[in-house]
């Protein structure tokens, strides 16, 4: 992920900015402008609300360039409960062991960081367990 | 009048805290560095994750302010932030958490630094910005990642953690800011220069000559000035770089352990320098009852304090279940010993 992509991104990537299809309501990640379900034009702005739960995951310990300082960290499919499923790094997870159907909830982080701390940071979604306690 | 009062009253729309969510308690610091393990000057510090920086700790807190000041994020004319830790010497925090919290392109964004009172100095632009009506809405957040030298007195406590508050009119308000004041002069306690990783601190110049003398000479003309003493508050936060020096300011004008220890957070989490009074008051906030008053006194080391007074309006019943309570990040916590907390803190060099 090179910066100028990440830049291009930055809106989805930070938030979790989709698209919600104005003919039949399915909510949409990645934003393609173009709806899966029914194949129509798609492209109004939808803020996803971050929840969702576990719904397949790994661990990465061999990790790939640009990631090793935060190595190991498990990747997750995160089934959203607008419907889509996205890929993404769990973070804070602590001692929590990784389950399927474990509540979770978007948070934004450091993605990628050069390693010689002359770079640009990138930042964007990840997931953690939802916080408890009272709200 | 020394006093900072805008023309129209301004208040405090929406608030969020946020601390990360490990732990390194103090003995096992002094375990590394043999110190002395009687009188630590709190029981254990936050430490944050390896993807977490000021940056990701403010948009945190700031979602959380605006979820309980329920206005959209496009509402917001300023989004400024206090930290002596920003992630970047030259490219603001402030656009990047504009940009991930869906604030619009028409704002002012800028970084503020004063040390441990950045966070109170940009409440107080923020005052200024919405009392003028040059526009509805400011986020302010102060908030730190703070680091001290290996085995130094600030290792023990420089912690990370803060709160973002959004500043707006008076009548849409959950706490209305009834005055600020701000008193500061030229002192060498603390300081960092560009491109050093560890701060150095003037041994001579760090308890009466900073902490306290700035904050009594706030805190008395404040009260002179607004008529005003210790009695008249509920609840009172004070700057905490440890557990003690608050406690010890906060007798000295008669305040009782009961107004302040809802507001003390240092003995759990340790001094999140920017973040200190605001988390303090996010966790006062998170148990007020409307009519109450709130007092707090901001320190920054160069050195200053900035005092305010608040009162409680009904709305925080509405709005302070709408996020995560301080409370709550506070019970999210998992201990790690000196060799996790140094890989976290990058204090290993790879190359
Ligand atoms: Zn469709």
């Amino acid at each position: 992920m090179e910066a100028p992509r990440h830049w291009r991104l930055k809106k989805q990537r930070y938030s979790l900015t989709g698209e919600v299809c104005p003919h039949c309501s399915a909510k949409i990640f990645p934003p393609r402008d173009v709806c899966p379900e029914c194949g129509q034009e798609a492209k109004t702005a939808f803020q996803f609300s971050g929840k969702g739960e576990v719904f397949s995951y790994t661990t990465i310990n061999d990790a790939p360039s640009g990631y090793q300082e935060q190595a190991p960290y498990a990747v997750a499919l995160v089934k959203l409960n607008e419907g889509p499923i996205v890929t993404a790094q769990l973070t804070d997870l602590g001692a929590e062991p990784v389950r399927i159907g474990m509540p979770v909830e978007m948070v934004t982080r450091r993605i990628k960081d050069d390693g010689n701390e002359r770079g640009v940071i990138l930042y964007g979604y990840k997931f953690r367990p939802v916080i408890a306690g009272p709200r | 009048m020394k006093l900072l009062i805008p023309e129209k009253p301004v208040g405090i729309i929406g608030y969020g805290a946020y601390i990360p969510r490990y732990r390194i308690p103090a003995s096992e610091i002094s375990r590394i560095w043999h110190g002395d393990s009687d009188g630590m000057p709190i029981k254990e510090k936050s430490v944050p994750g390896l993807d977490e920086d000021t940056i990701t700790m403010s948009i945190e807190a700031a979602r959380n302010a605006i979820n309980r000041a329920q206005i959209d994020p496009k509402e917001l004319r300023a989004v400024w932030i206090g930290s002596e830790s920003h992630p970047y010497a030259v490219k603001p925090s402030g656009t990047v958490v504009a940009e991930a919290i869906g604030a619009s392109e028409s704002i002012s964004a800028a970084d503020f630094e004063f040390a441990c009172k950045a966070g109170t100095e940009a409440v107080i632009a923020g005052m200024g910005f919405v009392g003028s009506g040059m526009g509805d809405y400011v986020l302010a957040v102060g908030m730190d990642t703070a680091q001290g030298r290996p085995g130094d007195v600030l290792e023990y406590t420089a912690a990370a953690g803060g709160a973002a508050v959004i500043i707006g009119p008076a009548s849409n308000a959950l706490a209305v800011i009834d005055a600020a004041y701000s008193f500061v002069t030229d002192t060498p306690d603390f300081w960092r220069r560009q491109t050093q990783k560890y701060p150095e601190h003037g041994q001579r110049f760090t308890g009466e000559p900073a902490y306290f003398h700035h904050l009594e000479s706030s805190i008395e003309t404040f009260f002179a000035e607004t008529g005003t003493a210790a009695k008249d508050y509920r609840f009172a936060v004070f700057h905490q770089p440890n557990a003690k020096f608050p406690q010890k300011l906060g007798k000295e004008f008669g305040f009782t352990k009961e107004q302040f220890q809802t507001g003390l957070l240092s003995p759990m989490i340790g001094n999140t320098y920017s973040g200190a009074v605001l988390l303090g008051l996010s966790a006062i906030l998170d148990i007020a009852e409307p009519g109450d008053k709130i007092f707090a006194a901001a320190f920054g080391s160069g050195a200053g304090s900035d005092t305010f007074s608040f009162t409680v309006t009904d709305q925080i019943r509405l709005r302070r279940s709408l996020a995560p309570s301080t409370q709550a990040y506070i019970n999210r916590r998992t201990e790690i010993d000196y060799a996790v907390y140094a890989r976290h803190r990058g204090k290993y060099v790879m190359n």
